[in-house]
């Protein structure tokens, strides 16, 4: 058994590409040698990473494959050989077999005699197999953004490969990766090592021979590293916590390959600066993380993530270099903060009409107009269904303040013209609330302003206020149907303009809001185009992927919901939840079974041409008791349903399963008789019509 | 943690500042590549916003032919301009502009002893390759590279260019883009651009009298940064951002893109025409249409900074000046053609 080492070593891969490439090349590996039959039973695979190397170890690897016997079979005896000499046929076939006609022998099977061949095939060295196939592998590796380096271009890779370690045990297996040839040098940290090889004796001291030379190639363990480099600087500052940020440890990670911790500070004066602006130059521009005090205040420090190791002055050095660059960035916020101030939003409406939305549609001013239309609808709306209400009833409808939403739109998207998000791009919306507050606009209205972008994502919480859950409806639909309008839908993985998000946003606030609205009223609201249908399909297969992936309803619940009405978002998610609850019960399984078979016999009648008459014309005693279950039960059910007591409805309808059962034992539907036919297709299309109003049953598939 | 943890703010003895001036790291920098085999140019003299639109990298990069150059550039981007007022912009820039086509296999390794040669000791430092890729839709190009960071600033944009021109690079080239003014007020330690020495005098008193260039003395007198720009930053934004004349920059604009054109398509025709002579088509004079292209590109950042382009607008007027950019480019990499064939 043999271990075998591939390291592809690289100039600084983008630390966003690292971990899947890693993976990847980890499994086009594994399923190299799987295919080949050179893995070992008990075989153990490993990857590693930094941003200088992708390599896999793996340890059980066969010297070679082991060899084969295969039995060919040939043309029957007579056809290859007339009286004892061998005929064309026979020669033919033993020359695709690679043996002598000699070596063909005769093989008896029930089905009469035929000529037939042992081949030998001796097994292929792992070292030739890897040395043919993975190069291929190698350089099939997926990456976001690729680049050519080589005259004549031969190949594309994410950045140039430098060197290439393949090892099987202490023996370099002879391959070559885009003109480089596989040896056993490695390299070391840039600074902390140099440019001297690092010689890997073996595949399974790669860690310990890089480690020598200030590398960590493992993930995990450089992880581990930062986060307890992180705690440790903090310890320093008394009572302070860094802010967990995953997404930064991750990038860090991949930053890296001897990581150590610094943690700095500035001065505190810029704490009167937004947290918001801070903790975003701190960790989308200088990927630092941010600290806070034990009330969970910004504190004045940050911490650095290194990639290398310092005396004393190479941190007091790196320390000034990076706190110098933090309090620029932070003195530029300020700049601009107080810039931005000269003008206030309610003077940047105008300007709007310089800032495109889309180049066909027109400018922001454009879309805020339509922004207000379709927010004035919404509010109508609103205030409709609650003067239906009695008052208590209206009282618990959401409160929100009409002027108060309507100001937040008409200044939306003014934050647009501002210097502060022209530099930092990702605080729009919330560098208008804040601006809106600076401004004494009325907290509603910084609010609503502040988080209509939110959610971001589908793990994102909504807008805890109505005019912000508003605002960022009238916002989305409007861009939705604008963009559908001119041809912009989403279709397979293009999404230019992110629309599935836009649109799963718009399930989400209606699904975890309180507002009494449906899908059908907010695409009402954003007007009825051309593409009406379009949309509203679109949107139903939001609501469908809201359900399946956001909420984790199984999809048969969800077909079965969705095809018993996919408006009221709500209502949809409480009848899921009854279904689903329902879904355990052995008689509503059979209950879903029945109408899956009515549902067929319905279709088969249809196809024949069938016709449906009157239930009272039924006969069999099964059918009556069919019929008086359905009578005494579809009002009640119809209650239930009106009530949204979904769980009872549908505990309800199980108890139709003995009727159900029997009926179906006993009686033909389609029976010859006209008559009876019609009376027992109108009984079954009464179940459906009077028990499908929460879900479609005959979507339910059974475990 | 070492000692410096209690005052964090507190430059150390550590910090103290390099004696090199902002001339002393061109030098430098000039040298170092020289003595690698480049070519040391002087500053394109016309109106660019980068290093990149020079002819010296954006033509150099097409075809087959390899070249090493590097040249110091005054960078313009009327927009970034803030009257000498803000210490960490500018509306005049100065890149260290380097091309090395083809690039060697230890371009990184290069790259990290020219930092050394500006005194910087990688021991000291934390210094990180970070993915930023770079394009210039207006010049049809573009590549992948990185920003290289240094405690935290980026003092260097590296690039592997991909396309120019709207045209496959083969060889492709690396672009090395060296930010001097953040790299000398670091190095310094200064607290605003206009504080970085520039120069120091040798002969002044006190002075050591040392005129080599290698070591830099601290205690000359001193010629900042701020006494040989500041008052450039102050008009330039007072023009570029107030008094500049719109009407007259549209005209100009305009002016500059017809002549061009009328060039560029004469170009076309000769180096179409295949009865026509190779002399002829080596004298047709593309190099002057490029700097009316320039002039387009100039032209086009200062109505962008008077407020004068709308979002509508730019997207058209940016695709008016790839036309000129693109258009020579073509144009040039036939008539580099017609050359190889005559010789």
């Amino acid at each position: 058994m043999s271990d075998f080492l591939l390291e592809i070593g690289l100039e600084e891969v983008p630390a966003r590409m690292i971990a899947s490439a890693e993976a990847e090349l980890g499994k086009r590996v594994n399923d190299l040698l799987t295919r080949a039959r050179l893995l070992a039973p008990d075989a153990k695979l490993s990857t590693h990473s930094t941003p200088r190397r992708l390599a896999v170890l793996a340890e059980g690897v066969l010297e070679k494959q082991a060899d084969t016997e295969e039995q060919l079979t040939g043309p029957s005896w007579k056809v290859a050989f007339k009286d004892g000499a061998p005929t064309a046929a026979a020669e033919a076939f033993a020359k695709k077999a690679g043996v002598a006609v000699a070596a063909l022998e005769k093989l008896t099977t029930p089905k009469g005699e035929y000529v037939a061949v042992s081949v030998k095939r001796q097994g292929v060295s792992a070292t030739q197999l890897l040395a043919a196939e993975l190069p291929k592998e190698a350089l099939a590796l997926y990456w976001p953004k690729n680049m050519y380096w080589r005259a004549g271009k031969p190949e594309r890779f994410v950045r140039p490969i430098r060197w290439v370690v393949a090892l099987l045990d202490s023996e370099i297996v002879p391959l070559e990766i885009a003109g480089i040839a596989a040896g056993r040098a490695s390299r070391g940290h840039r600074v902390l090592h140099g440019a001297e090889p690092v010689v890997i004796d073996q595949p399974r001291s790669y860690s310990k021979n890089l480690r020598g030379a200030f590398v960590i190639p493992h993930v995990a363990e450089r992880r581990e590293i930062i986060r307890k480099a992180l705690d440790a600087a903090t310890r320093t500052v008394p009572g302070a916590r860094w802010r967990e940020d995953e997404a930064l440890v991750e990038t860090v990670t991949h930053l890296t390959e001897w990581p150590s911790v610094i943690l700095g500070g500035f001065e505190s004066e810029y704490l009167a600066l937004p947290e918001e602006v801070l903790v975003t130059v701190m960790r989308d521009h200088q990927k630092y993380f941010a600290v806070e005090d034990p009330q969970g205040k910004l504190a004045p420090h940050f911490l650095a993530v290194l990639n290398t190791q310092v005396d004393e002055q190479g941190a007091a050095i790196i320390r000034h270099g990076n706190e110098r660059e933090l309090r620029a960035r932070f003195k530029d916020a300020r700049f601009f903060w107080d810039f931005d101030q000269k003008t206030p939003l309610v003077d940047r409406v105008e300007s709007l009409k310089n800032v495109t939305f889309q180049k066909e549609l027109g400018s922001y001013a454009w879309k805020t107009e339509e922004n207000l239309r379709i927010a004035e609808n919404l509010a109508g709306y609103l205030s409709r269904i609650g003067a239906m209400l009695g008052a208590v009833e209206a009282n618990d409808l959401p409160h929100f303040d009409r002027s108060a939403l309507l100001a937040a739109v008409k200044l939306a998207k003014t934050d647009l013209t501002a210097e502060l998000v022209k530099e930092f791009t990702e605080l729009q919306g919330i560098i208008g609330g804040l601006y809106a507050r600076a401004q004494g606009l009325g907290e509603r209205v910084a609010l609503a302003i502040y988080e209509q972008y939110a959610p971001a994502s589908t793990e994102d919480a909504i807008p805890v206020s109505v005019e912000g859950q508003l605002l960022g409806l009238a916002d989305r639909m409007q861009t939705i149907v604008a963009m559908f309008g001119i041809g912009m839908a989403p279709t397979g993985s293009k999404d230019p303009f992110a629309l599935r998000r836009s649109a799963n946003a718009v399930v989400k606030i209606l699904a975890e809001s309180e507002l009494p609205l449906s899908l059908s009223d907010v695409l009402r609201a954003a007007g009825e185009g051309q593409n009406h249908d379009q949309v509203a399909e679109f949107l139903r297969e939001r609501l469908h992927f809201y359900l399946k992936d956001v909420r984790g309803f199984a999809y048969d619940v969800v077909n079965a919901v969705l095809a018993a009405g996919a408006d009221d978002v709500r209502d949809a998610i409480a009848r899921a939840e009854a279904l689903t609850a329902a879904r355990g019960s052995e008689d509503f399984l059979a209950v879903s079974a029945a109408f899956k078979r009515i549902k067929n016999i319905l279709r088969q009648a249809e196809e024949k041409g069938y016709a449906h008459g009157n239930w009272a014309d039924i006969r069999a005693d099964e059918a009556k008791n069919l019929r008086s279950a359905i009578q005494s039960l579809a009002e009640k059910v119809a209650q239930l349903r009106e009530q949204r007591n979904y769980v009872q409805a549908l505990a309800l309808i199980a108890t139709l399963r003995p009727a159900v059962d029997k009926f179906f034992d006993k009686v033909m539907v389609l029976d010859p008789d006209p008559g009876t036919r019609g009376a027992n297709l109108a009984l079954i299309s009464a179940i459906l019509r009077n028990f499908s109003t929460i879900a479609d049953f005959s979507e339910i598939v059974a475990a | 943690m070492p000692a410096a943890q209690s005052a964090p703010l507190q430059p150390t003895q550590a910090l103290k500042p390099s004696a090199l001036t902002f001339q002393d790291l061109l030098f430098r920098l000039q040298a170092f590549w020289a003595q690698r085999g480049c070519v040391i140019q002087q500053p394109y003299d016309l109106e660019v916003g980068a290093g990149t639109m020079c002819p010296e990298t954006f033509l150099r990069v097409l075809g087959p032919r390899p070249y090493k150059v590097g040249y110091a550039q005054p960078s313009r981007r009327p927009a970034d301009g803030r009257y000498g007022e803000n210490p960490n912009r500018l509306y005049k820039h100065t890149q260290f502009q380097l091309i090395l086509k083809p690039p060697p296999d230890d371009v990184q390794e290069l790259y990290l002893q020219s930092l050394e040669a500006l005194g910087i000791d990688l021991k000291k430092h934390d210094l990180k390759f970070e993915e930023d890729n770079w394009e210039w839709p207006a010049g049809g190009a573009w590549g992948v590279g990185w920003q290289v960071m240094l405690d935290g600033l980026e003092i260097t944009q590296f690039t592997y260019f991909q396309q120019c021109g709207g045209q496959d690079l083969d060889p492709i080239c690396a672009e090395l883009t060296y930010g001097m003014e953040r790299i000398a007020k670091y190095l310094q330690d200064a607290a605003s651009i206009y504080d970085i020495v520039w120069a120091r005098d040798p002969d002044t008193p006190g002075a050591p009298g040392d005129r080599s260039l290698s070591l830099g003395s601290e205690t000359g007198e001193v010629v900042t940064y701020g006494d040989v720009r500041l008052a450039e930053e102050l008009q330039f934004s007072v023009y570029n951002f107030e008094m500049a004349d719109v009407q007259r920059l549209w005209e100009h604009f305009n002016s500059y893109e017809a002549e061009a054109q009328a060039l560029l398509e004469k170009a076309n025709k000769l180096l179409a025409d295949e009865h026509a002579g190779s002399k002829e088509k080596k004298r047709f004079p593309l190099l002057p249409t490029y700097e009316l292209a320039l002039k387009c590109s100039n032209l086009f950042n200062l109505l962008d900074a008077r407020g004068a382009i709308s979002v509508t607008e730019r997207v058209g007027v940016i695709a008016r000046i790839r036309n000129l950019a693109v258009g020579v480019a073509k144009a040039w990499a036939q008539q580099q053609q017609v050359s190889k064939l005559a010789s």
